[in-house]
């Protein structure tokens, strides 16, 4: 039988994975940026970049001293006993210095920082249930410098899709050099305010070379993409070809009068690591294999 | 071939750094962001001595991971941070403390470009999230100082050899390659309306 103590060791080799390796597609996405760059000051900046992704893995250390907050996806059997709430948070604070992580988390008004990433609603964690009988937790360790520059619109429904179009391409252009581009971007349409946001972040959980079932959405994701992609802000705000690695949509259905659209901007060092749990004791880590 | 310059930085030294120049830097760093700067200004105003000599230094926007190895601090991973956050305090933390450079990501606004050519100091772009690049730059680690503002926000004092690549990204002239870029990107802007039909 799974234990708690196994939720809290898969929790910490989870979280070095992912804060030393990208996933295979972000860091595909970013070589083949690198390939394309003429320009001589955005290659230096990917050469940085790509030399980073190399040295990180070599040494395994966190590829970004920005280890982020750590948003937590957990999906469990429906006849699950064991306190993973409990194992995830055991396991963030022993990842805090066994990684080691930085000490991110602070009180929102005091500021004080307790040292071990643990606090009130920290580390956060999204529940769903299933009919498989393992565990699967997904970690995506959420640097600051892109989160500040995430984004909330409720757009009237006349507004539509050019209203859609228009507030992506409009955050973009504020966000600017600040997000460490070349960027990921998430958007949620649809739902509610929150519903909006939450599905802008669970968009940055699909690999970029996958796009969005619905052809008329894969369609708008491609579009956004490679207008992104015609501004030049590039690499670091620097100028160059790349400025948005990839961009994925979800969508929810909405209240007749509501348009919510938000947001989710991701720097290129795009964490998310996923670990199985299996009730024969069995882990196993799919997106960071080998 | 890159340039390379040694800490305190002279004011000549700053002066003939030309925008989009690369350089690698030695010496010694200190780390600073939003709460070293809000703290400096503050000790300032009430007359208390800050613990460091920012006069020429390099200031580093950075909140890095550290290590204790054998009683002394590691510097793990030390990439830059978003240098917008620092927008509001930096022109006045130049005039009163007179860094010669400011290492950071994603550039900084015109007060700070004009106080930069005033008191002379440039600002060094390092590519964001490449913080085990720059960690390879940190030979050693002399000291922290206002530890209890939690470990990315206090002043670690680094020893920099061959620190980089950077680049000159606004000169102490009023030049800034974000300032020239973003006309062209008011340029491409048009074209990427033009792709979404948006008007």
């Amino acid at each position: 039988m799974v234990t708690e103590t196994d939720i809290q060791n898969a929790t910490v080799e989870l979280l070095r994975k992912t804060v030393v390796k990208l996933p295979a597609d972000v860091e595909e996405a970013i070589r083949k940026a690198y390939a394309a760059e003429t320009d001589e000051v955005p290659k230096m900046q990917l050469k940085a970049i790509v030399d980073n992704i190399d040295m990180a893995v070599k040494g395994n250390t966190p590829m970004c001293q920005d280890t982020g907050v750590t948003i937590f996806y957990a999906t469990v059997p429906k006849d699950c006993k064991v306190d993973i709430a409990k194992g995830i948070v055991e396991g963030v604070r022993r990842a805090t210095k066994e990684v080691p992580l930085r000490p991110n988390a602070v009180h929102p008004i005091t500021r004080k920082n307790p040292g071990d990433n643990v606090g009130e609603r920290h580390p956060y964690i999204n529940w769903k249930m299933w009919d498989k009988d393992y565990i699967e937790i997904t970690v995506m360790t959420k640097g600051a410098g892109s989160e500040n520059m995430s984004q909330l619109a409720m757009l009237t429904p006349s507004q539509g899709l050019k209203g859609i179009k228009e507030f992506v391409l409009n955050a973009v252009l504020r966000a600017g050099s600040n997000p460490c581009p070349p960027t990921i971007l998430g958007v949620g349409i649809g739902g509610s305010s929150d519903i909006a946001m939450k599905l802008a972040k669970e968009a940055l959980l699909r690999p970029l070379n996958q796009r969005h079932s619905d052809p008329e959405i894969a369609k708008l994701e491609k579009e956004l993409l490679e207008a992104i992609n015609i501004l030049g802000i590039g690499p670091m705000g620097l100028g160059g070809k790349t400025t948005c690695l990839g961009l994925n949509i979800e969508y929810a259905f909405c209240h007749t009068a509501s348009l919510p659209v938000g947001l989710n901007v991701q720097c290129w060092a795009g964490r998310r690591g996923t670990v199985r749990i299996h009730p024969n004791g069995k882990v196993e880590y799919p997106t960071h294999e080998g | 071939m890159a340039k390379r310059l040694k800490t305190p930085l002279s004011e000549n030294d700053v002066r003939s750094l030309k925008l989009g120049e690369t350089i690698f830097l030695d010496g010694v760093i200190f780390t600073g962001r939003d709460e070293v700067h809000i703290h400096a200004l503050e000790y300032l105003e009430k007359g208390k001595k800050i613990p460091v000599d920012f006069n020429g230094s390099a200031l580093f926007h950075c909140g890095p991971i550290m290590k204790k190895v054998n009683d002394k601090w590691v510097a793990v991973a030390c990439g830059p941070t978003t240098s917008s956050r620092m927008n509001s305090l930096e022109p006045q933390f130049i005039e009163k403390f007179r860094p010669g450079a400011i290492i950071g990501k994603g550039g900084m606004s015109q007060p700070t470009v004009d106080a930069m050519k005033k008191h002379g100091c440039v600002y060094l772009a390092f590519t964001g999230g490449a913080a085990v690049l720059a960690a390879k730059g940190v030979k050693s680690v002399s000291g922290v100082e206002w530890f209890e503002l939690g470990m990315p926000e206090a002043i670690w004092i680094m020893n920099a050899e061959n620190f980089g690549p950077l680049t000159v990204a606004i000169d102490a002239h009023g030049n800034s390659l974000y300032a020239d870029l973003s006309v062209k990107i008011k340029e491409n802007e048009k074209k990427a309306r033009e792709m979404l039909g948006l008007k």
